[in-house]
C-alpha cells in the first residue's frame, strides 16, 4: 500500500494542497492582511528607505555614495559623540542592571515590609518624560542646585555623570519588571533540593539563582542599552557639550537644516538599536525554552545579614532616588523662584509656550497631549490586537504571516528620533499627496502607534497564544463568521491583556518626546515637548510645573485603566469561580 | 455482534485516495474509506498514525494534497470549513469561557439566525438530551470534566449537523467519567442516528463504541472491520499487537505449510493459503487462547510449560510460560481467579498447555515485535 520511497522525496516547501474554495471572509481575511501590511509598509519601511536613501544623497539630491558617512567619521567631535553614546549607554546599562536586579530580588526573595509599596515606586518613572528626570536632577545638583548650594559640592552634573544618573532612573521600570519575572520563574523545588543537599546560600545563589535568571539579565540589559542609546530628552537637558548621537541627529537637523547629515547619523543609530533588539530576540527564544510547566513559586526567607543589608540599603538607595525626583518637580512646580526664592507660588503654572509663531497655554498643550494619548491608544490597541490576532488565528496564509509577523517586532529596533525624521522625509514634501498629513493631529499619532507597536503586539500575541485555538475551528463549523466569534470570544477573554495595551500606548504618548520632535508644528506641540522647549527658553520653573501636569495626567489615566481593568477582572472572575 | 464488515453500499461520507504530507514527512498515504450513513466508524491507532489529521482534513481544518471527498454525494473537498456540514468536539472541549453552557449550545443557532423562542426550546432539548438539565446558566469553568464535554457535544448536535466529528473527546477525561461517557455517547449517536467519525488511541473505547475500526499505522490503513474481526481476525501483527494483546512466536513453515517449526517444536497451524512452504513465519496467539493443564494428551499442540512469573491483576492473572523446547519465547496467558484456584497454578508449577491450532494466527516474514 504504500508509495515507493522516491515519492517521499519532495521539496522543501512540500507537495501542492488542493486548496479550498475562497469566501467572502477569506477575501476579507487577506484584504486585512494586506491593509496592516501595507500600512507598515508605507509607516514604517518607506521612510526608514527614504531616510536610508537621504544618507547616500548630498544636498542637491544627488547620488553621493558613501560620502557622508566619510565626513561623518573624519571628523574628531563626530567620532566623538558616537563614543560618548556607546559609554553613556554601557555605564547606564550596568548600573541600571544591576540595581533593578538587587531591588527585585530583594522584594521577591528578602523579607521585606510594604512589597507592594515598593514595586509601584519601581514603576514610578515611566509617568515622567525622559528630560524631566534630568531637569530634576539640574535643581538638585546643578550649578544652582539645592545640593551644590547647601553642601558646596559640585558634582558636575552637566555631561555623562547627569545624563547616566538620568538614563539609570529612565530605564529602571522596564529592567525591574523583565527582572521581577524572570526571578519569579525561579522553582522553589531546586532550592529545597539544594538544601536538602546542604548547600550554602552563597553557592546556591551562584549555582541556582543566576542561572535561572541568566536571560532575563541578558534581556534587561538589551533593552536599558537600547533605551539609554536612543533616549534623547536626558542628553538633550542636562548633556551641555557632552554630545551623542540623538542630540547630534537634532542638532544637524532643526540647528543646521542638514538633513543628510541626520539621515547618516539616524542610520548610524540604527546599527546598534537593531543588533541589540536581535540579540535579545535570540535570547528570549531560549528563555521560552526554560520555563516549564508546574513551578513551585518562590517565598522570600531570611539571607545573610551582609546580603540583607545590601539589598536593603539598594532598595533604599532607589527609593529615595526616584521619590526625590518626584518631589524635587512637585516642590518645584510651586516655588517662586528655584533656588533663590524657594516661597510657594502658583505663577508657573500660567505660562505660554513660545513657539516660533504660536503661543499655546499650559491647558493647551496639555489637552494636545491628552488626545494624542487618547487617539493613539484607542486606534493602536484596535490596529495591534487586531494584527496580532490575524497572525495568530489565521489558518494557513503562512507567508502573509510571518512577513507580518517580521514588521510587527521590528518597531523596536528604531529609536524614535530615527523614526520621526524619516517621516520628514516622506510626509514633508509638499508635491507629495502624503503631505496633506503632515502637521497634523494624524501623522503624530500614527508615528506614535509604530514608535511603540511591538511590545503591545507581543502582548497581544503572548494573550491570543494562551487561547484554546480550537474557539476558531468550533466557531467555523458551527458557520459563524470568523468576525463574530472574535467580539462575541476573543476579546472578551483577552480584555484583560486589551486594557493593559491600551494603558501602555496611552501612557507612553504621553511622555514621548524624541519621535515627535521632527513633527510638531506650532499650533499642536505636545506637553512633554513643551517642557523641552520651557526649558530651551530657561524657563524652568514653568517646565517643572508643566511636567508635574504631566504627571498627575499620566496619573489620572492610570487609575481610570486600573479600574478598567478591575471592572475586566470581576467579568473573568465570574466565568472561572463558582 | 457480526464478524464481517459489510462495505456501506451507499456510503454517506466517501474518502478516496487521501494523501496528506507535512514536508518531508507523508501523513497520509492513499486513504480511502468509506462511512454508512448512521454509521459509527472510529478511527484507531498509536499516535502520529495520521488518525487526526484525516478528521481534520475531513472537518477542512487541514487541506490534503490529493484524493476526494464526498459527503452525501456531495464533493467537499474544496469547501472551507464553514460550508461543510458537521459537528465537532475536541480532547480540550473548547468551550467559549466567556458564555455560559446555554449560550455555548446556542452559538451555532445563533448564527443561523433563528427566532429566540425557539433557541431557548432547542437549548433546553440539548441540554436534556446530554442529562444537563440544570447547568444551562453555569459558565465552564464551573462545571467539571465530563459535563464539560456533554455540553462540548451538545453545542456540536445543536444544528443537527449530518456528520459528527469526535477528536479523541475522552482523553482528557478520568477513568471512570471516560467508561460512563463512552456508552452515552454511543447511546445518544444510535438514538440520533448521526454519522460518526471518532479519533482516539484507546483500543477500549474503539471496540465498546464502534460499528467499525478503521485501525491505521504510520500514515496508511492496516485493517478496517467490525470491532470483532480486528480483534479476532486481526489483518497484521501490527493490529494484532495494538489490539488487545498477542503472543508472537518466531518460526519456520516445513514442506506443509501447515506444519511450523519453532524452535525444537513443531506446531499444527489450520490457516495455510498465502503462507509459502519454507518461509519464515509469525505464529500468533492470544492470551485468554492458550488452554492451560489440558487433561486429554492427544489434541494437537500440547507442550508441557512451566510458570515462571505470575502477575495479579484483580478478576484475573497474568501467566509468563516457558514452553518446553522454546525456552527464548516465553508466552503470556491469562486465566480467571477461580480457574487458576481450581487448577492449583502457582509460580513454579508445570502442566502441560495447549495452543489449539485454530486459534493460531500465521503471519508471513519474521516481524519485529516487542515481546
Amino acid at each position: 500500500m504504500s508509495a515507493p520511497a522516491v515519492s517521499l522525496r519532495i521539496g522543501r516547501f512540500g507537495e501542492r494542497v488542493v486548496s479550498q474554495r475562497l469566501g467572502f471572509e477569506d477575501y476579507l481575511r487577506r484584504f486585512l492582511f494586506i491593509i496592516v501590511g501595507l500600512g507598515l509598509v508605507l509607516f514604517m519601511i518607506y521612510p526608514l528607505f527614504r531616510l536610508l536613501m537621504r544618507s547616500l544623497e548630498n544636498r542637491g539630491g544627488e547620488f553621493v555614495g558613501l560620502d557622508n558617512y566619510v565626513i561623518y567619521f573624519t571628523s574628531a567631535v563626530n567620532r566623538a559623540s558616537l563614543i560618548n553614546s556607546l559609554n553613556i549607554s554601557f555605564q547606564s546599562m550596568v548600573i541600571c542592571v544591576l540595581l533593578a536586579f538587587i531591588y527585585a530580588y530583594g522584594l521577591s526573595r528578602v523579607p521585606l515590609v510594604g512589597r507592594r509599596i515598593f514595586q509601584g515606586v519601581a514603576m514610578l518613572p515611566i509617568f515622567i518624560p525622559s528630560l524631566v528626570q534630568a531637569l530634576a536632577f539640574i535643581y538638585i545638583f546643578g550649578n544652582n542646585g539645592i545640593f551644590t548650594r547647601v553642601i558646596g559640592i559640585n558634582i558636575g552634573i552637566y555631561g555623562a555623570t547627569g545624563i547616566i544618573m538620568s538614563e539609570v532612573f529612565y530605564a529602571f521600570p522596564h529592567a525591574f519588571i523583565i527582572l521581577s519575572t524572570a526571578l519569579a520563574l525561579a522553582d522553589a523545588r531546586l532550592y529545597e533540593a539544594a538544601e536538602a543537599l546542604r548547600t550554602k546560600g552563597v553557592r546556591m545563589f551562584l549555582t541556582i539563582t543566576l542561572p535561572g535568571v541568566k536571560f532575563g539579565i541578558m534581556s534587561a540589559c538589551f533593552v536599558v542599552f537600547t533605551l539609554a542609546i536612543t533616549d534623547f530628552g536626558a542628553p538633550k537637558v542636562v548633556g551641555g557639550d557632552y554630545n551623542v548621537l540623538a542630540t547630534d541627529i537634532y542638532n544637524k537637523v532643526i540647528g543646521q537644516q542638514n538633513f543628510e547629515m541626520g539621515a547618516t547619523i539616524s542610520t548610524l543609530l540604527l546599527i546598534p538599536a537593531a543588533a541589540a533588539f536581535i540579540l535579545d530576540r535570540i535570547v528570549q527564544r531560549r528563555q521560552v525554552a526554560m520555563v516549564s510547566s508546574g513551578i513551585k513559586p518562590m517565598s522570600p526567607k531570611k539571607h545573610q545579614p551582609l546580603a540583607q543589608i545590601i539589598v536593603y540599603s539598594v532598595i533604599a538607595l532607589v527609593t529615595i532616588y526616584i521619590i526625590g525626583v518626584y518631589f524635587t518637580v512637585l516642590v518645584g512646580a510651586f516655588t517662586n523662584f528655584w533656588p533663590y526664592d524657594m516661597s510657594f507660588s502658583l505663577k508657573n503654572f500660567s505660562f505660554y509656550v513660545a513657539g516660533a509663531h504660536h503661543r499655546a497655554g499650559a491647558v493647551h498643550v496639555l489637552w494636545n497631549s491628552v488626545q494624542m494619548a487618547f487617539l493613539t491608544s484607542v486606534f493602536g490597541t484596535i490596529i495591534i490586537f487586531g494584527s496580532a490576532y490575524l497572525i495568530e488565528k489565521t489558518r494557513n496564509l503562512n507567508v502573509p504571516r510571518s512577513l507580518l509577523y517580521l514588521l510587527s517586532i521590528m518597531p523596536l529596533s528604531i529609536p524614535g528620533m530615527v523614526l520621526g525624521l524619516s517621516y520628514i522625509f516622506v510626509f514633508n514634501i509638499p508635491a507629495s499627496p502624503l503631505y496633506a498629513v503632515y502637521g497634523t493631529m494624524t501623522i503624530l499619532v500614527i508615528n506614535t502607534v509604530i514608535h511603540y507597536y511591538t511590545v503591545p503586539f507581543l502582548t497581544a500575541t503572548t494573550a491570543l497564544k494562551q487561547m484554546d485555538k480550537e474557539f476558531e475551528y468550533i466557531g467555523e463549523s458551527l458557520e459563524a463568521p470568523f468576525y463574530r466569534t472574535f467580539m462575541k470570544v476573543t476579546v472578551p477573554v483577552a480584555l484583560p491583556a486589551i486594557i493593559q495595551i491600551a494603558s501602555y500606548l496611552f501612557l507612553n504618548a504621553m511622555v514621548t518626546i524624541s519621535a515627535v520632535v521632527f513633527l510638531f508644528v506650532p499650533g499642536n506641540e505636545l506637553a512633554a515637548l513643551s517642557v523641552m522647549l520651557l526649558d530651551d527658553a530657561a524657563r524652568s520653573g514653568q517646565a517643572m510645573a508643566l511636567s508635574l501636569l504631566i504627571i498627575v495626567t499620566g496619573f489620572t489615566a492610570r487609575g481610570l485603566f486600573y479600574l478598567m481593568m478591575r471592572g475586566a477582572q470581576k467579568k473573568t472572575q465570574e466565568w472561572t469561580i463558582g | 455482534m457480526e464478524l464481517t464488515a459489510k462495505e456501506p453500499k451507499d456510503p454517506y461520507l466517501r474518502i478516496e485516495n487521501i494523501r496528506k504530507t507535512f514536508g518531508d514527512l507523508v501523513a497520509l498515504d492513499d486513504i480511502s474509506l468509506t462511512v454508512g450513513d448512521g454509521e459509527f466508524v472510529t478511527l484507531l491507532g498509536p499516535s502520529g498514525c495520521g488518525k487526526t489529521t484525516l478528521l481534520r482534513i475531513i472537518a477542512g481544518l487541514e487541506q490534503h494534497n490529493r484524493g476526494e471527498i464526498f459527503q452525501a454525494g456531495r464533493n467537499i473537498s474544496r469547501l472551507p470549513p464553514r460550508q461543510r456540514d458537521y459537528g465537532i468536539v475536541f480532547q480540550s472541549y473548547a468551550l467559549f469561557p466567556n458564555l455560559t453552557a446555554a449560550r455555548n449550545i446556542a452559538y451555532g443557532l445563533e448564527n443561523r439566525k433563528r427566532p429566540k423562542d425557539e433557541i431557548n426550546t432547542r437549548v433546553e432539548e440539548l441540554l436534556k438530551m446530554v442529562g444537563l438539565p440544570d447547568v444551562g446558566h453555569k459558565y465552564p469553568a464551573q462545571l467539571s470534566g465530563g459535563q464539560q464535554q456533554r455540553i462540548a457535544l451538545a453545542r456540536a448536535l445543536a444544528v443537527s449537523p449530518g456528520l459528527l466529528l469526535l477528536d479523541e473527546p475522552l482523553s482528557a477525561l478520568d477513568a471512570r467519567v471516560r467508561i460512563s461517557l463512552r456508552l452515552e455517547i454511543k447511546d445518544l449517536q444510535k438514538k440520533l442516528g448521526v454519522t460518526t467519525v471518532f479519533v482516539t488511541h484507546d483500543q477500549e473505547e474503539a471496540l465498546v463504541m464502534s460499528d467499525r475500526i478503521v485501525v491505521m499505522n504510520l500514515g496508511t490503513i492496516d485493517q478496517i472491520g467490525t470491532p470483532l474481526q480486528v480483534y479476532r481476525e486481526p489483518a497484521s501483527p501490527f493490529v494484532a499487537d495494538f489490539i488487545g494483546m498477542m503472543n508472537f512466536i518466531p518460526g519456520q513453515t516445513n514442506n506443509d505449510p501447515c506444519s511450523i517449526r519453532c524452535g525444537s517444536l513443531a506446531l499444527r497451524c489450520i490457516e495455510s493459503d498465502s503462507i509459502e512452504p519454507h518461509s519464515p513465519v509469525t505464529v500468533a496467539i492470544r492470551p485468554e487462547d492458550i488452554r492451560l493443564r489440558v487433561e486429554d494428551p492427544t489434541g494437537a499442540n500440547i507442550i508441557s510449560a512451566k510458570v515462571k512469573a505470575l502477575e495479579f491483576l484483580g478478576s484475573f492473572n497474568r501467566l509468563t510460560l516457558t514452553l518446553e523446547g522454546m525456552d527464548e519465547f516465553p508466552v503470556v496467558a491469562e486465566v480467571s481467579i477461580h480457574r487458576m484456584r481450581d487448577m492449583f497454578i502457582h509460580e513454579g508449577s508445570s502442566f502441560p498447555v495447549q495452543l489449539p491450532p485454530e486459534q493460531l494466527r500465521i503471519y508471513p516474514g519474521k516481524v519485529g515485535i516487542k515481546s
